[in-house]
């Protein structure tokens, strides 16, 4: 994509059934201007492009790379009066890179839950191909959340542009994002290595895994190591992770945790029931009177 | 036989005697050079092994614990309903309690009883782990199923073994009128009503 030196790769931003988290989420990347002025914006929701909605429709401008935000049916959702099916096709095809945006793009997300028998992402229902998997698999890069965090984007649209190889899973997320869990990196973890309860919804003291919901263990995603604003994360603040990255979301119950009989019933990513609860079961023997401690006492 | 592997056979025979002894006359009343007398060992060549009583002590009910685990764990294994495995638990537990009583009468008898010796290097579930966590999977694969009600682990943890573990201190105590298996269906069907959805 470098090979002419001055040559812009031009992006498009296509809609479909969305409520625009993604677009606002990568409008506030702090480097916006910067990595747009890679690309020749052809089209784009919400940002001034050459080409209206309209023109957009008719499937005939040129396009490197798309993006795709919001979920998908074959029929009944229009964009400029055509149905989004047919422009998804069209620059789908065209297109060297196509990039799912949010999780709704790439597995159906919330949208889903209003028809999910119609309703899927581009190249997934859930976690099933879709019938586009086979014609545009090789061009694509999955960045499910909700929203996306704004430098996923930006980390592959610069790879893209490099022309540099993108590692991915076999849902077609970059491992470099996806490849740990949101747990990774959470200022919480060592409540959760000792296994203590947060006391409520934003405090600073403990961890959100045991009953407020939290599906960071077992959540693909970057969010603790890409901080949200630069600045932190929800987990960090005291909300519990939503597991918005993950094909199964959105799910119910998000502020609290389902157990059997006390054993939380999902366990963190890849870690088997047996040892989890041995470890568990010796962690909690154990008090540890610094972490069972407010880290700040006020006066009032 | 590599000299690894007849330290490990001699370690485990210090643990059975060691658990025969303890169980039989007390945690107080046994001493070091008794568990080596009878083993036919020097009293310093048995400390070679365990450097004081209360660690051979802390690695007894460690052994224990994982010896009743695994037979747990092959009735968690089992592609049955909880109401089967509570039957299979409470056979393996009242079978141990007369091939192998002080395995339990070790649990009853000395790990509870003199919570001094373990209060460091055993702290809550540290040495019991091996069992507990099999329990805790039995609990878990219940409520999943939906064959047993969601509750507090504890209040359903001690209903079971609790149970199970005043018998077996009945049996020892020799009050029991009958021989402890026969108690097996009508405990196995009061735990499961206890605990059924």
């Amino acid at each position: 994509m470098t090979s002419q030196t001055s040559y812009k790769p031009k992006l498009l931003w296509l809609q479909s059934i969305t409520c625009n988290g993604n677009t606002h989420s990568f409008l506030n990347h702090p480097d916006l201007a910067s990595i747009l002025s890679h690309f020749e914006l052809v089209y784009h929701p919400v940002l001034e492009t050459p080409f209206d909605i309209e023109e957009m429709a008719r499937g005939e401008l040129e396009c490197d790379i798309l993006i795709l935000e919001g979920s998908f049916r074959e029929e009944g959702f229009t964009r400029g009066r055509v149905e989004v099916s047919k422009i998804l096709e069209a620059y789908a095809k065209k297109a060297e890179h196509i990039i799912s945006a949010g999780t709704c793009a790439t597995f159906g997300g919330i949208f889903k839950e209003y028809d999910p028998e119609n309703i899927s992402g581009f190249c997934f229902n859930v976690e099933e191909r879709t019938e586009r998997y086979e014609m545009y698999a090789s061009k694509l890069i999955s960045l499910p959340g909700c929203p996306i965090h704004p430098k996923w984007l930006s980390y592959v649209l610069l790879m893209m542009l490099k022309d540099k190889h993108i590692p991915i899973d076999e849902l077609h997320r970059p491992q470099e994002l996806y490849g740990i869990t949101v747990h990774t990196g959470c200022a919480r973890n060592e409540y959760f290595e000792w296994k203590i309860d947060t006391k409520g919804f934003g405090l600073k003291e403990g961890c959100l895994f045991y009953e407020q919901g939290c599906q960071g263990p077992y959540t693909r995603g970057s969010c603790n190591k890409i901080l949200w604003n630069d600045t932190s994360s929800k987990t960090i603040v005291g909300t519990p992770c939503f597991g918005c990255t993950e094909p199964s979301f959105p799910k119910t119950a998000l502020f609290s945790t389902k157990t059997n009989m006390g054993i939380p019933a999902t366990m963190p990513l890849g870690v088997p029931r047996r040892a989890y609860l041995t470890a568990t079961g010796i962690a909690k023997s154990f008090k540890i009177k610094r972490l069972e401690e407010r880290i700040i006492t006020y006066d009032s | 036989m590599k000299i690894t592997e007849k330290k490990a056979l001699k370690r485990e025979s210090i643990i059975q005697t060691a658990l025969q002894l303890f169980s039989l006359k007390g945690f107080h009343k046994t001493t070091i050079p008794d568990i080596a007398e009878k083993l036919q060992m020097s009293v310093g060549n048995l400390y070679n092994y365990f450097s004081s009583k209360d660690i051979l002590a802390k690695e007894i009910i460690k052994y224990t614990s994982e010896v009743l685990g695994n037979e747990i764990k092959t009735v968690n294994m089992l592609d049955v309903s909880s109401e089967e495995k509570i039957k299979k638990i409470v056979e393996l537990y009242f079978r141990m309690a007369e091939e192998n009583p002080e395995r339990i009468e070790y649990f009853l008898r000395v790990y509870l009883a003199n919570r001094e010796v373990f209060h460091d290097g055993c702290e809550g579930m540290t040495c019991v782990s091996g069992f507990v966590t099999e329990i805790m999977i039995f609990f878990d694969d219940g409520v999943s199923s939906g064959e047993l009600r969601d509750q507090d682990f504890f209040s359903a943890f001690g209903l079971f073994m609790g149970y199970l573990g005043g018998m077996v201190f009945l049996n020892g105590e020799e009050m029991l009128t009958k021989d402890i298996g026969e108690y097996t269906d009508d405990i196995s069907r009061n735990i499961y009503a206890a605990l059924k959805a």
